[in-house]
């Protein structure tokens, strides 16, 4: 590996690990507000993608109006998802929950099918389409939009919940939803912003990325899974740690893509993401049981 | 005396279901006999970008024999049934075409999963099969295959069109990258196997999962192996991004693509990246580049104007040319069948004629069949598609 390969590696990793930072905020907001893990986050990536690509290219929207219209679209359709699927089934368990969102991403991406057909599309780059060249290496400008934007959000998220109302509510429902009930706070109403959140949050990184990675019906099973994978490194209860978490998974994958010991090529590049996955996993296993026995 | 009256309810019935079935056989004596033959295709589901076409094609195909006073002075009913791109769907579906409907010949389904389904059954049935899906496995090994032809051009023949191309233009060192899925590992399957018959090295075997949305440190990877040529063996999608993937990283290397990016999505989903893009492909996608002294010129011409004009300018493709080349082997061997026929009989007689077709010129090339070949694609049928500018030209 040479020195301006294992930047190529580095700058790739990071523009993959900021969209599957991107994803894993949503999965670690809603489970963090509710305890549900919401695997529906992938489809509204998906609806962020497909959206701006319908206003962007067919309804022939400037592509700022597109972009913020899509973004809010999304996010109406997870409060919706909320009300409908999750609010509805009243006193259902976590799991069953769990299950519901399930059939809710089986059900959007369905929807999706019909609407859009099977066809992959492209929406238009934000900022023309020449790579840059940096340190021997290349980076598109819409990867530096990518890794700008999970930046931007991830600092806007953080002052959100730590400077206003909703936020820091929010952030009570997440360290003890008993105690934030017995303060006055609206659990069900902090489950509704949670999901419209997590769905924007979604959305914002579907539409950012899908020029660069292009976007289908289906595409928001694997990123979801991804993002699934980064809000677990992270723990699931602090966004910061899960930007953390996607950007390891992202530079993880690239780096393994390079590496040539002996036996292990580049064919291991997924092994090696799902063994990172599972040493976390075994060195959280007892700390989660902790945290799960004192909620 | 229960038992009695069992009996003879039984046999009033039996009675008048003989007399109803000798009427309708009177009755169509008088006109002549239809030819039913069935068709599965994915007219819904995964697949259904290319199991449309096929049964638009098929309707077309129908109407035209029809206006024209059909075969032999006999009309021609196709019954398509959707498969849902589903293997146990196309089975029922096929077991209904059999035992219901009871027709001659099946053509479809569309792909290789659901063909490799029902081989057993038609097989079992003794029923003649053109399949219109991709899988070399579908005509081999062919002694287990007596029943089941194929139409479409397989991997194998891509692949050695690439390689023949390669060798011409003095190309000995690559680098291949594939998809992990079945269509993917599928081509790297046959690339790896089939480079050293052209003088090539492999100098670097990458690859990604279906659904992966950068393949930017693989191509890293290989740009470090210094390739004369880059071959990508992945459907449109993925394909694109390696395509936008080495125009961010200002590769210059030669990409070579599969069939799999055989249409205009693959076009705008990789915007100017697709240029220089080089591929093989059926000649009905360039058919205004091809010369008037090829075989297929005509027939080419033919079938886009026709199918354009039901469906629309610029709608043709080759998935549909599949089932015509499909259909009209069955359209063929029914010319031939004398009358009289049972069922049984006009199966195999279809299947005996199919297996000796020489020459026929189809959408997807020139066939010509045998006991030992149940695809009988003649070399020549693909041509070598470069992308200029946005459009198809064909590399001669």
């Amino acid at each position: 590996m040479s020195a301006d390969q294992f930047v190529q590696y580095l700058i790739s990793g990071l523009t993959q690990g900021s969209i599957y930072a991107l994803v894993g905020l949503g999965f670690t907001i809603i489970y963090a507000v509710t305890r549900i893990i919401n695997f529906a986050q992938g489809e509204f990536v998906m609806l962020g993608g497909m959206l701006s690509f319908t206003l962007a290219i067919s309804a022939g929207l400037h592509l700022v109006p597109a972009l913020l219209l899509s973004v809010l679209i999304a996010t109406a359709m997870g409060a919706i998802m909320y009300l409908l699927a999750i609010r509805t089934a009243k006193r259902a368990s976590a799991v069953s929950l769990i299950i519901l969102t399930i059939g809710a991403a089986i059900f959007i991406r369905g929807i999706a099918g019909e609407l859009w057909g099977v066809d992959f599309v492209r929406p238009p780059f934000f900022t023309g389409r020449e790579s840059i060249s940096f340190l021997g290496a290349y980076i598109h400008p819409q990867a530096l939009w990518i890794i700008g934007t999970t930046i931007v959000v991830t600092i806007l998220l953080h002052l959100f919940l730590s400077y206003t109302m909703v936020g820091k509510a929010l952030k009570a429902c997440a360290i003890s939803p008993r105690a934030a009930g017995l303060v006055g706070i609206d659990a069900k109403a902090m489950a509704l912003i949670a999901f419209a959140i997590a769905a924007a949050l979604g959305a914002i990184g579907g539409v950012v990325m899908a020029p660069l990675t292009l976007t289908a019906y289906n595409v928001g099973v694997m990123l979801g899974l991804k993002g699934f994978v980064a809000a677990s490194i992270g723990g699931f209860k602090n966004p910061l740690a899960t930007v953390a978490g996607g950007i390891v998974l992202g530079i993880v994958e690239s780096l393994a893509v390079g590496v040539d010991w002996g036996p292990f090529t580049s064919s291991y590049k997924d092994a090696i993401a799902l063994v990172v996955l599972l040493l976390i996993l075994i060195l959280r296993s007892g700390r989660l049981a902790a945290e799960e026995r004192e909620s | 005396m229960q038992n009695h009256l069992k009996w003879v309810v039984a046999i009033a019935l039996i009675t008048a279901l003989v007399a109803v079935g000798g009427m309708s056989c009177t009755s169509e004596e008088e006109e002549m006999e239809t030819y039913k033959v069935g068709a599965v295709f994915s007219l819904t589901g995964p697949a259904s970008h290319l199991g449309v076409p096929e049964g638009q094609t098929v309707k077309m195909i129908v109407d035209q024999i029809n206006a024209n006073g059909g075969i032999n002075g006999h009309p021609l009913e196709v019954i398509i049934y959707d498969t849902e791109t589903s293997a146990e769907k196309c089975a029922t579906m096929v077991t209904r075409l059999i035992e219901q409907d009871n027709v001659l010949a099946i053509i479809g389904p569309t792909t290789s999963g659901n063909s490799l389904a029902i081989i057993d059954m038609v097989t079992a049935a003794e029923i003649p099969n053109i399949s219109c899906a991709a899988s070399t496995l579908i005509v081999q090994p062919v002694e287990e295959r007596y029943w089941v032809f194929k139409t479409p051009q397989t991997d194998k023949q891509a692949v050695t069109e690439i390689y023949i191309y390669l060798e011409a233009q003095g190309i000995t060192e690559i680098a291949i990258i594939t998809d992990t899925s079945g269509f993917g590992a599928a081509g790297r399957d046959i690339l790896i196997a089939d480079a050293a018959d052209y003088g090539i090295t492999i100098l670097d075997d990458q690859n990604f999962t279906s659904g992966d949305t950068s393949m930017q440190s693989q191509l890293t990877h290989i740009r470090g192996t210094n390739p004369e040529a880059i071959v990508c063996w992945a459907t449109d999608k993925e394909s694109a991004i390696v395509a936008v993937d080495m125009q961010t990283l200002q590769m210059d290397t030669p990409l070579f693509c599969s069939h799999g990016i055989a249409n205009m999505g693959f076009i705008t989903g990789a915007g100017d990246a697709a240029n220089g893009v080089i591929f093989p492909a059926g000649k009905l996608l360039i058919v205004g580049n091809v010369p008037a002294s090829d075989p297929q010129k005509e027939v080419l011409t033919q079938y886009k104007a026709d199918f354009e004009a039901l469906y629309g300018e610029g709608t043709v493709n080759t998935f549909g040319g599949h089932a015509w080349d499909a259909l009209n082997f069955v359209i063929i061997a029914l010319e031939e069948m004398e009358e009289g026929l049972d069922t049984a009989e006009a199966r195999a007689f279809i299947r005996d004629e199919i297996e000796q077709i020489e020459g026929f010129v189809g959408i997807s090339g020139v066939f010509t069949m045998s006991p030992a070949d149940h695809l009988g694609m003649m070399p020549g049928s693909l041509a070598m598609i470069e992308i200029v500018d946005g459009e198809w030209t064909w590399l001669q």
